[in-house]
C-alpha cells in the first residue's frame, strides 16, 4: 500500500477545507519532546475527540448548543477513568456516527488493548486517567489552548504520564 | 487535535497523533503522526477487530518512543476491510451535523 490517502474518506466539497490549511500565525515552530524512558517502563495516556463521557455518571458534551449556534463545539473535556470495567461511555458526536464505538469503545479509545500491552509487558501502565474531548472545534480553539491544553498538561504531570496517544475521530 | 498535541508536547510530554488525515496533521506541524486509511470514527480500526486495534496502537506506542525527528510519520498498512462506498456511508452520522444542515438548508437560518 503507498502512503494513506488523507482524503479518501472525505466527502468531496469538505475537500477545499483541509487542501490549503496552514498552521496559526503562533503555531509555524516545531515543538518537540524526547520520550525519556523505555517504553516498558512507560506509563501512557489516550485522548480521543469522540466526545465521550462514562453514561449516567458524567455530563455529556453539550450537543443542544451545537444544534442552536452551528458554528461551536463544546470545548471543555472529561476525564475517563482506566478502571472503566464494564461501565459504558455515552458518545456526544454530531460528525461522525456513534455506532461502532458504542458497540466496542477501543474503536476510539483502546483502553482493552492498552491492558493487553501491559499484561504482555510491553508497556509499564496506562492513566489512571484518560482523556475525551469533542473534537469540532473552531470557536473554541482560544478555549482549548488558554484551558483545555493546560488542564491535560496538569493532569498528565500529576499522573507522571510518560506519553500521550491522541486520535481524532 | 494537532493544536492540542503541540501544546501537550510544549509543555514535556511526548504526543503521537494517529489520525485519517496525516497530511493535514504533518502541514500542522504534529510532532508524531501514524496514518491510517479508515473512515472517520474508526481510528482504530473496526469494533472487535482485536488485531487491527493493536497493531494501530502497537505502531503508535513504537513512533512515540522510538522517532527521533519532529515530524515523523509512520502510515498502517492495513487496508479497510469494507468498500469505499459502503465506508462512506458507515461513518456518517444519522442525521448532518448542523453546519452542514445549516448550509444546505439556508432558508431554516
Amino acid at each position: 500500500m503507498s502512503a494513506v490517502d488523507s482524503f479518501r474518506f472525505l466527502p468531496r466539497s469538505f475537500r477545499s477545507m483541509y487542501e490549503n490549511v496552514v498552521p496559526l500565525d503562533d503555531e509555524t515552530s516545531p515543538v518537540w519532546a524526547p520520550f525519556q524512558t523505555r517504553l516498558a517502563e512507560a506509563s501512557v495516556a489516550l485522548l480521543s475527540s469522540a466526545g465521550l463521557s462514562v453514561a449516567h455518571e458524567q455530563t455529556p458534551f453539550d450537543l443542544e448548543n451545537e444544534r442552536l449556534n452551528p458554528f461551536w463545539g463544546d470545548p471543555t473535556h472529561r476525564l475517563i477513568p482506566h478502571a472503566l470495567g464494564q461501565r459504558p461511555l455515552a458518545m456526544s458526536h454530531l460528525h461522525v456516527n456513534s455506532r461502532d464505538t458504542l458497540a466496542d469503545r477501543n474503536v476510539s479509545l483502546p483502553i482493552d488493548v492498552l491492558d493487553d500491552l501491559i499484561g504482555e509487558e510491553v508497556i509499564a501502565g496506562a492513566g489512571p486517567a484518560h482523556i475525551s474531548v469533542m473534537g469540532y472545534q473552531e470557536a473554541g480553539l482560544a478555549h482549548w489552548r488558554s484551558q483545555t491544553a493546560p488542564a491535560i498538561v496538569e493532569l498528565l504531570k500529576g499522573q507522571e504520564t510518560s506519553g500521550l496517544i491522541l486520535a481524532p475521530v | 487535535m494537532p493544536v492540542l498535541a503541540r501544546r501537550i508536547e510544549a509543555a514535556g510530554i511526548p504526543t503521537c497523533v494517529v489520525t485519517m488525515m496525516p497530511e493535514i496533521a504533518g502541514r500542522l506541524l504534529t510532532p508524531r503522526v501514524v496514518g491510517v486509511e479508515f473512515p472517520f470514527g474508526h481510528p482504530f480500526g473496526m469494533p472487535h477487530d482485536r488485531l487491527t486495534q493493536r497493531h494501530v496502537l502497537r505502531t503508535a506506542l513504537t513512533v512515540l518512543a522510538g522517532a527521533q525527528d519532529v515530524g515523523t510519520r509512520v502510515d498502517i498498512d492495513t487496508e479497510w476491510p469494507q468498500s469505499r462506498a459502503e465506508a462512506y456511508r458507515a461513518w456518517q452520522p444519522v442525521e448532518p451535523s448542523p453546519i452542514v444542515e445549516h448550509f444546505m438548508n439556508p432558508d431554516r437560518r
